[in-house]
């Protein structure tokens, strides 16, 4: 356990270094930041109520939104790009002979990452945010180990998925296109271009459904209080997908490491 | 006339130190009154330790970096002002990374590098011709330049240097990573075509080997200073680097007592001495015979290394 | 200066070329990258499932939004966006050998990886203008068709321009990348939008301070023959190329002090 503990302690600190990145990082999360509050305003005008959300609601998810883009990795995190580039190049043969776990390796990389873009960046757009606008915060203080809870397994969902289709490569010959198509689906489905709440009819049921539902909206609903089933069901809903999408990967790491042992790659 | 003049030349920059929240600012002089000419056709390697200044000087020299103090004149013009007109006359090989384009063939690079270069078609053939056959890249004109080993690769870049007849030539590390053979077989041409072209060329290495096989000058500098400028034969005589003289004995000894030289290794019978360079071997060999049962012996030269090293060390 | 197209066309064939060498592999990133760009105008087709007008405009007359400003930009990447990367070729050396070359280093940091699969959001945005064009009723007059015409290439030069903006300011802040896609991406953002809906406030900064608004905002008003905001008269849609060309200008005095600064600091 200590050499994954090392590992994420040393990637936290490499994060940490990228200052002026993390900065502008965070400027640029409070433009869009504005620009949706703008939007949505106009929206939950037209439409009060929509989704479930009232205006309260549907500006908080903004903010918490625009924090949570970078720690969640739907897009930007480096990490998992680093190991599909691992797995492009080939190098991540050396990985392979190492007397740890790959996913395990990996996964303590990403949260050393999110926890530091979490802790740098994700509270910054939300405090712009509640400068300007009304915001809601979780009624009580025993919500707030169900929100943390609730993060983690999101960034852990987030990245399983990321996982998966880094790995793809083995049998992919062009996992870039994948990353794309990955990337597509994340933007769709995780909630970042509306709140999943507002997706109409069947659509909406589908994208609620989706692992990317689990690592953002999920989250967000739960610090608003909003999750239709209660946040148990919620949290329940997540981890459903954690076991499943993990189990998914460590089944393909051990595809894999037979195809470079024994084929030589 | 000569075709690289500095006078006085300097490079400032401001180094900003972190510790803890404190930020102190302090002036490094990279390169600090540097003044020397190159006459045309001289093939000078510039030599010295990581961080000497010779890469912000091939940078003010290329017009990249401007001087913070003292005048350059690069084929009559000053680089920094003229920077776009003096990219046609000279050409830069920078040894670790390619400026050929990495998904395309050899061959294609070059056809860009004609039209960015304004060669006139003719000539361009020319040239092409003469380099294929010069560097045997005739296998390799089709291939995509990723595919390339370094061997291969580092001669594409230099052909693509030379391709527009630079007058001047600057070559970053040209033979770094290369096989013996390779490396043999780019200073050929980089000889011939100094002989043929009067091509100037400025060599910047760590491998002295390239300097010993190509440079009729050898300039070594640290800290920003010139501290030697003048032939090989002249930098190995300017120090009285030690020479080393092996005796091999009859019988395995305690280390030997001799006037004049000390003892610095000892390997069963054989044992390794040093002696200053402007002392005689001579009266060494008279005495270590007289008292001690010597079998054989050998005195070496001290080598470039050695000579560099004590170089850095005095300055 | 009149060598520097063809200096530009010289180059991207080069990339252009290098892309084509893995036809599959462009094709994917082609379809994923116009997917991507999609996704923004899927979210506006979802709003208007529960609406029927943002801040007065029709379904049509945002898709005429959308599609101007994302033309704009998606022209402004695809051209000068590889320059956004300058920071990043400061960092491992390339850009010196850019100033080796008889070739201006701003056309070679334009023109370096230059990523044709960046069609995929010109593409995209002009499969919306048709459908826009379908489906709004315009009152067309010959000033009118110009203006539209016209306000594609401006808003192009305007966002290339910001592009070359940020980009300058990496010789400053050599890790500022993501801040100048705040006024590029976040300025395509916004400017999909009727800007009214962002409060007079913004609208006062996109007119005059970083001019979003002369993307495609007053041109589409001038367009579809609304009145302009703040009191400022209908046809302010028609000063674009003058702010595109003064933009032009502003970077291009930041390219050259951030070069003359890259030039006399070596960092």
């Amino acid at each position: 356990m200590g050499v994954y503990w090392a590992i994420a302690v040393r990637s936290f600190r490499r994060f940490s270094t990228y200052r002026i990145a993390t900065v502008s990082g965070i400027f640029t999360n409070s433009v869009f930041g504005f620009i949706l509050c703008g939007v949505y305003l106009t929206l939950w005008h037209e439409r009060p109520g929509l989704g479930g959300y009232d205006v309260s609601d549907a500006l908080t998810f903004v903010w918490l939104q625009q924090g949570l883009l970078m720690p969640v990795g739907i897009f930007g995190a480096s990490t998992t790009s680093e190991l599909g580039e691992r797995v492009r190049s080939g190098a991540i043969a050396v990985d392979l002979y190492r007397p740890t776990q790959l996913l395990l390796w990996w996964l303590s990389v990403d949260l050393g990452r999110a926890t530091f873009q979490l802790l740098a960046r994700g509270g910054a757009p939300l405090l712009v945010g509640a400068l300007v606008f009304d915001l809601k915060f979780p009624s009580s203080v025993a919500l707030w180990p169900l929100v943390v809870l609730g993060l983690l397994l999101g960034i852990m969902v987030s990245f399983a998925i990321r996982y998966l289709v880094a790995l793809s490569g083995f049998w992919i010959t062009d996992s870039r296109g994948m990353e794309q198509l990955a990337l597509v689906l994340s933007l769709f489905f995780a909630g970042t271009i509306l709140p999943l709440v507002a997706f109409p009819g069947w659509l909406g049921v589908i994208a609620r459904a989706t692992p990317w539902a689990a690592t953002m909206q999920v989250p967000i609903d739960i610090w608003l209080g909003r999750n239709p089933g209660g946040t148990g069901a919620a949290l329940l809903f997540q981890f459903g997908w954690l076991l499943v999408l993990l189990l998914a990967g460590q089944l393909a790491t051990t595809l894999a490491t037979r195809k470079v042992v024994i084929q030589g790659g | 006339m000569a075709v690289i003049e500095l006078a006085d030349v300097s490079r400032a920059f401001t180094v900003t130190s972190r510790s803890g929240w404190r930020r102190t600012r302090r002036e490094v002089r990279a390169v600090d009154g540097m003044t020397f000419s190159v006459e045309p056709g001289e093939v000078m390697g510039y030599i010295g330790p990581n961080g000497a200044g010779k890469s912000t000087t091939i940078k003010m020299l290329t017009g990249i970096l401007v001087p913070s103090g003292g005048t350059i004149r690069v084929a009559g013009v000053d680089p920094s002002r003229h920077r776009l007109k003096l990219a046609r006359r000279i050409g830069v090989v920078f040894g670790q990374r390619t400026t050929l384009w990495w998904d395309l063939p050899l061959k294609d690079s070059f056809a860009v590098l004609q039209k960015m270069y304004d060669v006139p078609l003719a000539r361009h053939r020319e040239n092409l011709a003469t380099f294929v056959e010069l560097l045997d890249l005739r296998d390799l004109l089709d291939v995509p330049v990723r595919q390339l080993s370094l061997g291969q690769r580092m001669r594409g870049d230099i052909a693509a240097a030379l391709l527009h007849d630079p007058e001047i030539v600057y070559l970053d590390e040209p033979t770094i990573g290369l096989d013996v053979i390779s490396k043999a077989r780019l200073r050929e041409f980089l000889a011939q075509v100094n002989a043929e072209r009067r091509t100037t060329i400025i060599l910047t290495t760590h491998d002295l080997d390239d300097i010993e096989a190509l440079c009729t000058r050898v300039m070594v500098i640290d800290h920003g200073h010139q501290i030697f400028d003048g032939t090989l034969d002249g930098l190995k005589s300017s120090q009285s680097a030690p020479r080393t003289l092996v005796v091999d004995l009859a019988a395995t000894l305690p280390p030997i007592q001799v006037t004049g030289a000390t003892v610095i290794k000892t390997d069963g019978p054989r044992q390794h001495l040093t002696f200053p360079t402007n002392t005689s071997a001579a009266p060494l060999l008279a005495e270590i015979a007289a008292n001690y049962p010597l079998v054989d012996l050998s005195v070496s030269e001290p080598t470039i290394e050695s000579v560099i090293t004590q170089l850095y060390n005095t300055a | 200066m009149i060598r520097a197209p063809a200096q530009y066309w010289l180059l991207i064939v080069m990339w252009i070329r290098s892309v084509l060498a893995y036809p599959a592999s462009f094709v994917l990133m082609l379809v994923s990258s116009t997917l991507v760009n999609l996704t923004d105008f899927v979210a506006v087709l979802i709003m208007f499932s529960h609406i029927t007008a943002f801040g007065g405009f029709s379904l049509g007359e945002m898709a005429l939004l959308y599609a101007t400003s994302s033309t704009a930009l998606g022209m402004a990447d695809l051209l000068t966006g590889s320059i956004e990367r300058v920071g990043e070729r400061i960092r491992t050396g390339a850009f010196d050998a850019y100033l080796i070359r008889p070739v201006p280093a701003f056309l070679q940091a334009a023109a370096d990886g230059f990523a044709l699969r960046r069609l995929g959001r010109p593409l995209q945005a002009g499969t919306v203008l048709v459908f826009a064009l379908s489906k709004v009723d315009i009152d067309w007059t010959v000033a009118r068709g110009i203006m539209l015409a016209v306000s594609l290439v401006t808003g192009t030069v305007i966002f290339a321009a910001l592009f070359v903006l940020g980009a300058s300011f990496q010789f400053v802040a050599i890790d500022s990348a993501e801040l100048a896609n705040s006024v590029t991406y976040g300025g395509q953002a916004l400017t999909q939008f009727p800007l009214t809906v962002f409060g007079k406030e913004i609208v006062r900064a996109v007119t005059f301070v970083v001019p979003l608004a002369f993307v495609n905002y007053y041109p589409v008003l001038y367009v579809l023959g609304k009145p302009a905001p703040l009191g400022l008269p209908s046809w302010i849609g028609l000063l674009s190329p003058l702010v595109a060309a003064v933009m032009v200008a502003l970077s291009s005095l930041a390219w050259r002090a951030g070069l003359r600064r890259y030039r006399s600091t070596g960092s």
